[in-house]
Parts: C-alpha cells; sequence; structure tokens
C-alpha cells in the first residue's frame, strides 16, 4: 500500500458497483493480484440500493494493463459495473486522522496549521492532539508535510472515494 | 418416492434432475455421504459414476461437454478430495467447458477451525472457476443450483463450484424446488452485438486481397460452424484452426488449412503471415497460435470476433472488433458480404500445401503419424478423436482431420497431461453410439491410468493408443532442440506392460511393435467392443514434432522440417 497517492498519470480511480455477495472483494483483488497490480486504496461502502455496494480503488500501473484489469472485473459475476473515472470531472476526497504529539506551546501552531486546510481537532490532551482532515490526496499530503515539525505519531487514511459532479450517477 | 418432506441433499438432487444431468462423476466421503444417500432415497434416474480419482472425475465430466454440448457434474468430498479437482477444474476454466463441480464441505459452523477434511475450495478454486458458491442454507439450493448452471453454459461457458456445509446437506428444505436467479450482474447479451462493427469488418473484407479466417473454439461452442463455412466459401477465403478450433470448420474441405501455430502446418502459419486480413472468429489469440506477438500478421487488418469482451486487445490490438455470439455476428455478416477473387492468393498457398506437406517416412520404423493415420483411415475419420499431452498430442492435431465439431477432445490452454484417457470415457458416457478414440502418451497415461477400472465396469469400447516412446517426449524434443540434447528427468523407464496392465483390469490388451502390423493391429482393436481396448504402441523413442516455431520466433520463422539430423544417445541410457 502506498501512503500518498501518488499523482504520476499512472494512478487510475475506479469505482466498482457489485451485488452483496460474499467473496466478491476477493475476486476482484485476486484480478489485480493476478496481474501484479499494486491497489493504493480502497474504500468499500453500502450504496443507495441495499443489495449493492460501491467500492472506489485507486491503483497504479500502465494504463493498457488497467484497461484489461477493468475488463476482467467487469467480466465477474458479482460486479455490475466497474469505471475508471481518471482525467472526469470528479470529487475525490479522503479523509485523515493525524495524531500529533504537541506540547502547550506548539498547540497553537498546529491548530493554526489545521485550520487553514480546514481540519478540525478530535481529540487534545495535555500533549497530543488529534486532527482530522477531509479534502484531497495533495492537501493531505501537504498538511502531514507542515505537520512534520511536530511528532506525527500516528496516521490513517481512509482512501480515496469518488463521484461524478453533476447530476449524473458516477 | 417414500418422502414428502426433503432434506438439502435430497433437494440438491432434484435440483440436479431438473437441470437434466445426466451423469455425475466422482468419489464420496464424509462429508458427502447425505448426498449419496439422497441418489437412493429419490430414487433418482440421474447416473451415479464412481471414479478412482477426483482429478480424472472433473475430465470425465469435461470430455462428456466437449462431446455432448452439455454439462455434466462432478462430485467430491471435503478437503483432499475437494483439492483433486483443482487441476480438472483449471483445465475446463482455461477451455471454456460447462462444469458443475459440488465439493462436500465440513459443517458451517466448523470452517475456519482447521475441522477434519476442512479446505477452503471456495477460496482455492477462485482464480480458475467462472463463479463459486459456498452454500449458506438449504432453502437456497435452488437458486445456487439453477445459477451455476445458467452461468455455466451461457455466455463464454466455464466450471463452476458449488461447496456445500454438511449442515445444508442434512438440514430441512421447506422452499420451493424451482427459484428465480439473482445475477443482476451477469446479464450475457450475445444478440446485442454493434451492428456497426459487423459493417465495418464486411467493408473491410471487401478490400482484402489476401484474407484469412481463423476458427477458434468460440465457432464451435456458438455452433457458428455452418455460418462460417458459408462464409469461407463465398469470401473464397482459407480457413486455419486453432487447436481446439479443430472441427468449427471441416479440415477436409479445400479451403482448410489445417491447425496453425507452435505445431502448426507450414502452409497455415505462412498464410497467417502473409494475409492481408485475419478475420479471427472466436479464438483468444492464445500465445501458442501468435509466434512472437509483435510480428504477428504484421502487415494485415486484424479482426476480433469474440464473445467475451476481456479478450478483445488482451494480446493482439485488433484494428476491427466484434463482441458477441460467433453465430449471430457470422450470419449478420453474411449479409452483407459479397464474393471475392482470391484466385492468386488461393493458388499461393496451394504452391504452399504442395512444398511444404506434413510429412514423415513409414521406413523409419513405427511412428505416431503412422499410426494416427491409420486409425484415421480405418474409422473413416468419424471417430470422437480424444488426445493427452505431448508429442503425441501434435501429431494427432496434424494428422487427424476434424470435419465436426465436437469430435475433437484435447487439453488446450492447460495442457494437462493425464486429461486424455478419462476425458474419453467422459466422451463415451455422453455419446454411447459413437466411437471414441485416445491417443495418449506414456508418461500421461500412468497419471490417470487407474480410470481403465471405471471404463471396465461400465464396458467403455473406448479404444486406447498409447504411444509408448519411453520418454517424456515433448521435453526430450526442447531438451534435444534447445539445450544441446541435455537430457535430464525425461526417461521413462520403469514402464509397464501396458498389455498387460489392461489385462489384469479386464480391458483388452494389445501390442503394436512392428509397422508391418499397424493395419491388423489396429482393426483388431476396432473390433473390439466388449470393454476398453488398449493397444500399447511402441513409436519410435527419438521422433520430434515438425513443424515447430521456436519460443520467441515469429510464426513464419519456422523450422519446418528436422534440422541437420542428429541421432545422438544420451550417455548411459538403455536401448
Ligand atoms: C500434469 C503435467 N505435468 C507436466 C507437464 C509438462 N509436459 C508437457 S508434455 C510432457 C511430456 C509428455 O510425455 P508423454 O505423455 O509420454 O507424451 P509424449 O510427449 O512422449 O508424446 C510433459 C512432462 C504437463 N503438460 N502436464
Ligand atoms: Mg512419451
Amino acid at each position: 500500500m502506498q501512503p500518498n497517492g501518488k499523482k504520476d498519470g499512472n494512478t487510475h480511480t475506479l469505482s466498482v458497483t457489485v451485488a452483496n455477495k460474499p467473496g466478491v472483494l476477493a475476486r476482484i483483488a485476486h484480478v489485480f493480484a493476478r496481474r501484479g497490480f499494486n491497489i493504493d486504496s480502497l474504500v468499500v461502502s453500502a450504496s443507495v440500493e441495499g443489495d449493492f455496494s460501491r467500492m472506489t480503488i485507486t491503483a497504479t500501473g500502465d494504463p493498457g494493463g488497467l484497461e484489461q484489469i477493468i475488463r476482467q472485473v467487469n467480466k465477474l459475476v458479482d460486479v455490475i459495473h466497474c469505471t475508471d473515472h481518471t482525467g472526469e470531472d470528479i470529487v475525490l476526497k479522503e479523509l485523515a486522522l493525524i495524531k500529533v504529539h504537541t506540547g502547550p506551546a506548539a498547540r497553537a501552531e498546529a491548530l493554526q496549521i489545521a485550520a487553514h486546510f480546514g481540519a478540525a481537532s478530535v481529540d487534545l490532551t495535555e500533549t497530543s492532539m488529534i486532527l482530522m482532515a477531509t479534502a484531497d490526496s495533495e492537501q493531505i499530503d501537504a498538511l502531514l508535510a507542515l505537520l512534520k515539525k511536530f511528532k506525527i505519531v500516528e496516521l490513517v487514511r481512509t482512501g480515496k472515494v469518488v463521484m461524478a459532479r453533476g447530476e449524473q450517477p458516477t | 418416492m417414500s418422502i414428502n418432506k426433503l432434506d438439502g441433499a435430497q433437494a440438491l438432487v432434484k435440483c440436479l434432475e431438473n437441470e437434466g444431468v445426466e451423469y455425475i462423476f466422482g468419489i464420496p466421503g464424509g462429508v458427502t455421504i447425505p448426498i449419496f444417500d439422497a441418489f437412493v432415497t429419490t430414487g433418482t434416474k440421474i447416473k451415479f459414476i464412481l471414479c478412482r480419482h477426483e482429478q480424472a472425475a472433473t475430465h470425465m465430466a469435461d470430455g462428456y461437454a466437449r462431446a455432448t454440448g452439455r454439462p455434466a457434474v462432478v462430485l467430491v468430498t471435503s478437503g483432499p478430495g475437494a483439492t483433486n479437482t483443482l487441476t480438472g477444474i483449471m483445465t475446463a476454466h482455461m477451455d471454456s467447458i460447462p462444469m458443475i463441480v459440488v465439493s462436500g464441505q465440513v459443517l458451517a459452523a466448523m470452517l475456519g477451525k482447521d475441522a477434519f477434511q476442512e479446505a477452503d475450495i471456495y477460496g482455492m478454486t477462485m482464480p480458475v472457476v467462472k463463479h463459486s458458491y459456498l452454500v449458506h442454507a438449504p432453502n437456497d439450493i435452488p437458486r445456487v443450483v439453477r445459477e451455476a448452471f445458467h452461468i455455466a453454459t451461457s455466455g463464454r461457458p466455464g466450471p463452476v463450484l458449488i461447496d456445500m456445509p454438511k449442515n445444508v446437506s442434512v438440514g430441512p428444505f421447506t422452499a420451493d424446488l424451482r427459484a428465480e436467479m439473482d445475477l443482476p450482474g451477469y446479464q450475457p447479451q450475445p444478440e446485442a452485438f454493434d451492428k456497426a462493427a459487423v459493417q465495418a469488418i464486411a467493408e473491410a473484407l471487401s478490400r482484402a486481397v489476401r484474407p484469412v479466417i481463423l476458427a477458434g473454439h468460440g465457432v464451435i461452442i456458438a455452433d457458428a460452424c455452418a455460418a462460417v463455412k458459408l462464409l469461407a466459401e463465398k469470401l473464397n477465403a482459407p480457413v486455419v484452426t486453432t487447436l481446439l478450433g479443430k472441427g468449427g470448420f471441416p479440415e477436409t474441405h479445400p479451403l482448410s488449412l489445417g491447425m496453425l501455430g507452435m505445431h502448426g502446418t507450414a502452409y497455415a502459419n505462412k498464410a497467417v503471415s502473409e494475409c492481408d486480413l485475419l478475420l479471427n472468429i472466436g479464438s483468444r489469440f492464445d500465445d501458442r497460435i501468435l509466434g512472437l506477438p509483435a510480428l504477428f500478421c504484421r502487415n494485415a487488418v486484424k479482426i476480433h470476433i469474440d464473445i467475451d469482451p476481456s479478450e478483445i486487445g488482451k494480446m493482439i490490438v485488433p484494428d476491427l472488433h466484434c463482441v458477441g455470439d460467433a453465430r449471430l455476428v457470422v450470419e449478420q455478416l453474411l449479409k452483407q458480404t459479397s464474393r471475392l477473387d482470391t484466385t492468386d492468393w488461393l493458388k499461393r498457398l496451394n504452391g504452399y500445401q504442395r512444398d511444404y506437406p506434413l510429412q514423415y517416412r513409414r521406413t523409419d520404423g513405427l511412428k505416431v503419424q503412422h499410426v494416427v493415420e491409420e486409425v484415421y483411415a480405418l474409422t473413416g475419420g468419424r471417430a470422437i478423436a480424444v488426445t493427452d499431452v505431448g508429442q503425441h498430442q501434435m501429431w494427432t492435431a496434424q494428422f487427424w482431420k476434424v470435419d465436426q465439431r465436437h469430435n475433437w477432445l484435447s487439453s488446450g490452454g492447460a495442457g494437462t497431461m493425464g486429461y486424455g484417457f478419462p476425458a474419453a470415457l467422459g466422451a463415451q458416457f455422453g455419446r454411447p453410439q459413437d466411437l471414441v478414440v485416445a491417443f495418449v502418451g506414456d508418461g500421461g497415461f500412468q497419471m490417470t491410468l487407474c480410470e481403465l477400472a471405471t471404463a471396465c465396469v461400465h464396458k467403455l469400447p473406448v479404444k486406447v493408443f498409447i504411444m509408448n516412446n519411453r520418454y517424456l517426449g515433448m521435453v526430450r524434443q526442447w531438451q534435444e532442440m534447445f539445450y544441446d540434447d541435455r537430457r535430464s528427468g525425461v526417461d521413462l523407464e520403469g514402464n509397464p506392460d501396458f498389455a498387460k496392465l489392461a489385462e489384469a483390469y479386464g480391458a483388452r490388451g494389445l501390442r503394436l511393435k512392428r509397422t508391418a502390423d499397424v493395419r491388423k493391429i489396429i482393426t483388431r482393436a476396432l473390433e473390439y467392443n466388449d470393454g476398453p481396448c488398449v493397444v500399447d504402441c511402441h513409436v519410435m523413442k527419438e521422433e520430434n514434432v515438425f513443424p515447430m516455431v521456436p519460443a520467441g520466433k515469429a510464426l513464419d520463422d519456422m523450422l519446418i522440417t528436422a534440422p541437420g539430423k542428429r541421432r545422438k544417445t544420451a550417455a548411459g541410457e538403455k536401448q
């Protein structure tokens, strides 16, 4: 897994709608693994209709190979559709929780940086705080870079979720 | 039937009956006893064939499906019973063969606890099935079975696994035996192909000067044979077939150039290399037919018709393509094409056929090609021919001309040794009135020869020709040609006396050692119909298969005949 969604033209964002059947995630993961593709991030959640789930997968690799993978994922019996949204007009966000070691002296500066990125503190102790950021991956990367001067104790990121802009479903 | 309340196992048997299942091949075990019991308590008409190895059971079901076009069922127990089917499932998957494998599983409550004979067969088979199920409740059985058969047989066919925990088999069944499918993600629409794409293909065809039709397995699966024949005749286009496409277009037809690929005919490979248009109908451009992919058909317009969208552009990026059922697409194409004048092209290819025929000398000693040609002649070419994997497979593919679909069975994509003999038995079960001949290697036959028992029990009059060269011949050929004849791990010393072995099982065993006896012994084998007949053919040990396109070479860069004969014998080898 790559913590930072690399921006190198070979990173693709796929959305996959699947029937809620056992094993469907394993089948999809197999298709990527077999072609030697790394899944950078993966988010699974319920969709509006209860019988289906939505996955957002970001993966890195050569576009030709990825096209083939998309076709093979689409071929899986329990996959309704799999689409590559790279280069489309989409909203692409992720959420990060960042635990920073901060004494009272540094606290204000850390909060100031967080505020700039629209991140909020969701836990505060004498020696630490947890910041929550919801943003583009690049912004989260930038936030992390600035927070480096404090000690980052722990980091979790959800991975990207995608939705097409406008009225059209993704 | 003495019961009115069913349990899961009985419901399963009833559902298999509803699917028209004729045969189930397999071996029982602890967790499948309830299903075997249900065979008795339901009084089902489905015939259970007790095999001697689960792998062979899957090959039998595979052979049944290839020879009839209908799926058969495999039933095995959990753990080792299930894992023994992996090779057969993978073989079927690679060649798009419909098959339903029902595996018993330990109690659902014990799953994941390393219970006795627990194997995660659902997980293990995932990459080699078209789809799979772990059944959760008895009442799910009708839907699962209906879906499994639908998935296995529609679109691009393939194997489907149904893993049945024991509690599902013994639990009470309270639902309706007819269930609706719930497959929102699987809606194959073979008839919904792109008409504009067909129009574009027709236009490309009208401009072709040197067209070639490549007929793959899809032609057979979709029963596009008649349409492809009409198309070839209308276009005056020569037809080459893949190993699995044999029978999709009559190989005795004047437009047939036989098989292409690594051991294809020289003229088929030359045709493909020199054509200006290649119309691939239902082949997945397997690496064994491409030679060096970058040089494959390099000056031609490449057209690909396939039912599986994920095959388009996988190996070869086509100039034009159409996703759809081969028969429907070709029938549509027929309406839009007109006759072509290919006289010069056919003349050139006829020249190649004259200059580079398949050939061998009968005077050197007994050869596989000779046996195959004689069996072909003595059966009028009407038999179902089955092969194992190795040199004999390639020679049989070269010399046995197949005119009808379902009359040629060979493991292509997987190249599974041990496939041929049990597949021949499955074919004979499915078509009891037809003659089945199997050509197998001495190596491969020993992998599944235990099924001689099954063949004898059911008195299957299959003729098995063991091409006994006392070598893993195909590997030895590679060692000779590409490893300076350093032989390693290929000497089949310790081979049994196959004729005696056959007799020990109660089969007829014959020996063929001399060229002069070929007709006599084959006739004797063909006349014996009270059970299986095994003919141990002592063929020349060190023959090599030609033509051959060495790995990594272009298709027209083939060795048409043996390069400078060399007959070295490995030191220390027993003669
Ligand atoms: C199960 C399996 N193991 C190994 C191989 C590799 N292999 C391909 S051909 C061949 C030799 C087959 O020998 P034999 O059955 O005697 O046939 P021959 O080539 O001599 O005609 C081998 C070992 C294979 N295809 N399948
Ligand atoms: Mg051999």
